[in-house]
């Protein structure tokens, strides 16, 4: 399955989400609500939307909120999670904390550099799979882990990081 | 004959071993046989290195098999699995287990237990007694019971929840919140996960125990974005919730994703980013149960805080303080993990030894190689040497051999450790995820990766030693939170407990 969407942008679509999510906002949290309350879900969205959050949508949402674009920008820049452009078909976050690096995970970012020329950050060359590092997945008991698009990989090693590999390639 | 059950995990844990599969192939495989088969998702017992665990209800009670692969299924069915038959996986009675009976399960009563999303599941097994007492109480009388209880924030600062559940009450507001942090962030934790993943209901009961304790009526999880499984989860049981009039215009809960910054599991700046901003920590005062989200008076608890609420409430707080050591009250979740054999969730009362953990409880290293290093409380928590085995898992035991329990996460390595790696990844990981807002924090840390840098290379060692020690007290001294705050307690437990591994290159040069 892929997660990541390859949808173009679409400025009509980045600013019905950003209306659709701050009227949530504002019933739920009602007069308490902050003018950016609604910012990182719609940065959620758009990002399952079109595979990343482009730069184009900055001055939509800062007119939807009432913010300032250097505000949006911010917040965007902040958090790993928002990619700047679209990433690969498929998104390997491998965990690099130390759970993991006590079983040994060192060992196989060393494979996928050396046996499969990808370093964190970077993106296959046929476009299948980038691989992104990530500070604990929550399956501490079962290290080394992954988590290979929405799926959760417990006791990786090199052999079904091939197979990931592989599947990304397909 | 009536339908007979078998539990297969759902838990995030026991998916990525692969329970889906297996699931899967129990239900082709009892098909084929024409067998009349109920199965139920639960969530997982803590056991994980037995997932995934398949459990099959029979007349002596659940009998276990793990860890099942969906190859083993078809010889499972052959040596008469519905009937609870031996087999090479067969683990007997779950709940005789040694690693289950040893425990005394409050928060995770149910986890493992029931389906995670099936209410009448929920009321069946005590759910919803103590926001049914709490209704017809005084938000006072529910803050006292709270107080008498003794529990302690879980999120790892230990501050007093009941104090903080009174300091809101007591505030004035046109709106007040009830905040969940389930940004759980540190390596070695996985309980918050669990928690919500196998009984959701639970923290809804809590948050809304919560809320009419101090007046409250909007609460928000704070879920990171690497938990998928707990946010589609908690999304699902709020859902039923709201069907259910748990959940109404008098006390609603919304799901917030983080999107990866582990600075955001500090609290104000988990606001912040509710807020819609750069999670950056705020200064205190003023304190968030003054103003907090949005300016209002907010309680913000950790899952296991809130999660502990519904006990205490139906069993009363006088019973919850019983458990316990010191002012250290009630039970934690701990949490076994890395390099170990047994690795899970143990929840006991506090003041178990690490050894009892790691060794007896834990089984000792994965790899079978001697331990070298324990490292408890997550990232900014210290490491301790072979020699700290015998220290009592409580607050202030921990904090006196200049350690922390912090979230209750133990992280064991064995003797490939370098810890002058472990001391160089812990400024790394403070540069990567500081917020930026303190100077110590924001540049310290990539002062802090050079220096170790140094050191290893072997250049001016002892006084780079002393740079480095130097920077550790500007980062203790000038950090408003608890990620510069704290990111020495690892470096300096590795400098203090494990010199040789900082001075290698002397140490060669001098056998040579």
């Amino acid at each position: 399955m892929t997660l990541v969407s390859t949808q173009a942008f679409d400025a009509a679509l980045v600013e019905e989400i950003a209306r659709d999510e701050q009227a949530k906002a504002l019933s739920f949290f009602g007069e308490a609500c902050g003018l950016s309350a609604a910012l990182l879900p719609i940065l959620h969205r758009l990002q399952d939307t079109f595979g990343y959050v482009d730069d184009q949508s900055w001055p939509i949402i800062a007119r939807v909120l009432n913010i300032s674009q250097a505000e949006v920008r911010g917040t965007t820049s902040f958090y790993h999670d928002y990619r700047h452009a679209p990433a690969g078909r498929h998104v390997l976050k491998l965990c690099r904390a130390e759970a993991c690096q006590s079983m040994g995970v060192e060992a196989l970012v060393d494979h996928l550099r050396h046996h499969h020329r990808l370093n964190a950050g970077d993106t296959s060359a046929d476009g299948g799979l980038t691989v992104e590092n990530v500070y604990c997945l929550g399956n501490c008991a079962l290290s080394p882990a992954a988590l290979f698009d929405d799926r959760l990989v417990g006791r990786l090693d090199k052999a079904r990081l091939d197979a990931l590999v592989a599947e990304a390639a397909r | 004959m009536s339908a007979v059950r078998i539990f297969v995990p759902r838990d995030a844990a026991a998916l990525s071993v692969g329970a889906d599969d297996v699931a899967k192939t129990i239900a082709h495989e009892a098909k084929l046989r024409g067998l009349d088969v109920t199965l139920v998702r639960n969530g997982s017992r803590g056991m994980l290195w037995l997932e995934p665990l398949v459990e099959i209800e029979t007349a002596r009670g659940r009998i276990g098999y793990g860890p099942v692969r969906a190859a083993d299924v078809a010889s499972l069915f052959d040596a008469d699995l519905l009937d609870g038959k031996s087999h090479a996986l067969c683990i007997g009675r779950v709940e005789d287990h040694d690693y289950f009976k040893r425990q005394q399960r409050l928060t995770f009563a149910r986890v493992g237990v029931i389906d995670p999303l099936s209410l009448d599941d929920y009321r069946a097994h005590g759910g919803l007694v103590g926001l049914e007492k709490a209704r017809v109480m005084t938000p006072t009388a529910i803050v006292e019971e709270i107080v008498a209880s003794g529990l302690r924030g879980r999120g790892g600062a230990g501050f007093p929840a009941g104090i903080k559940w009174r300091t809101v009450l007591e505030a004035q507001g046109p709106q007040k919140f009830i905040v969940c942090n389930a940004d759980e962030g540190d390596s070695g934790t996985f309980a918050d996960r669990m928690l919500m993943e196998g009984d959701p209901f639970l923290l809804i009961e809590g948050m809304a125990i919560a809320g009419l304790a101090t007046g409250a009526t909007r609460g928000v999880i704070y879920i990171r974005s690497e938990y998928p499984h707990a946010i589609a989860t908690m999304r699902e049981a709020i859902a039923i919730a709201r069907r259910a009039d748990i959940l109404n215009a008098r006390f609603d809960i919304e799901i917030r994703v983080g999107a990866g910054a582990y600075v955001c599991g500090e609290e104000t700046s988990l606001l912040e980013s509710i807020e819609g901003k750069r999670g950056q920590v705020r200064a205190k005062p003023p304190l968030p149960a003054h103003k907090g989200l949005f300016g209002c008076p907010t309680v913000i608890n950790n899952v296991l805080t809130l999660a502990a609420a519904p006990t205490i409430l139906a069993e009363g707080g006088k019973a919850y303080a019983e458990h316990g050591m010191g002012r250290s009250r009630g039970t934690l979740p701990f949490q076994i993990a890395g390099n170990v054999k047994h690795g899970g969730l143990f929840e006991a009362p506090f003041g178990l030894t690490l050894r009892t953990m790691i060794e007896e409880i834990g089984g000792g290293t994965a790899s079978g190689r001697p331990l070298r290093a324990v490292q408890v409380g997550g990232p900014l928590g210290a490491y301790f040497p072979e020699s700290l085995l015998d220290t009592p898992l409580d607050y202030e035991a921990m904090a006196a051999k200049a350690g922390l329990l912090g979230h209750g996460g133990i992280v064991v390595f064995d003797d490939t450790v370098d810890m002058a790696h472990q001391a160089r990844f812990a400024f790394d990981f403070c540069a990567i995820e500081s917020c930026g807002k303190c100077t110590p924090c924001r540049i310290g840390s990539t002062r802090g990766v050079e220096t170790i840098d140094k050191i290893t290379q072997g250049q001016n060692v002892e006084a780079n030693i002393a740079l480095v020690k130097d920077l550790c007290t500007v980062l203790t001294d000038g950090s408003l939170c608890a990620l510069g705050g704290l990111t020495p307690m690892p470096v300096m437990s590795a400098l203090t407990h494990f010199p040789d591994d900082f001075r290698r290159n002397t140490l060669r040069a001098a056998a040579e």
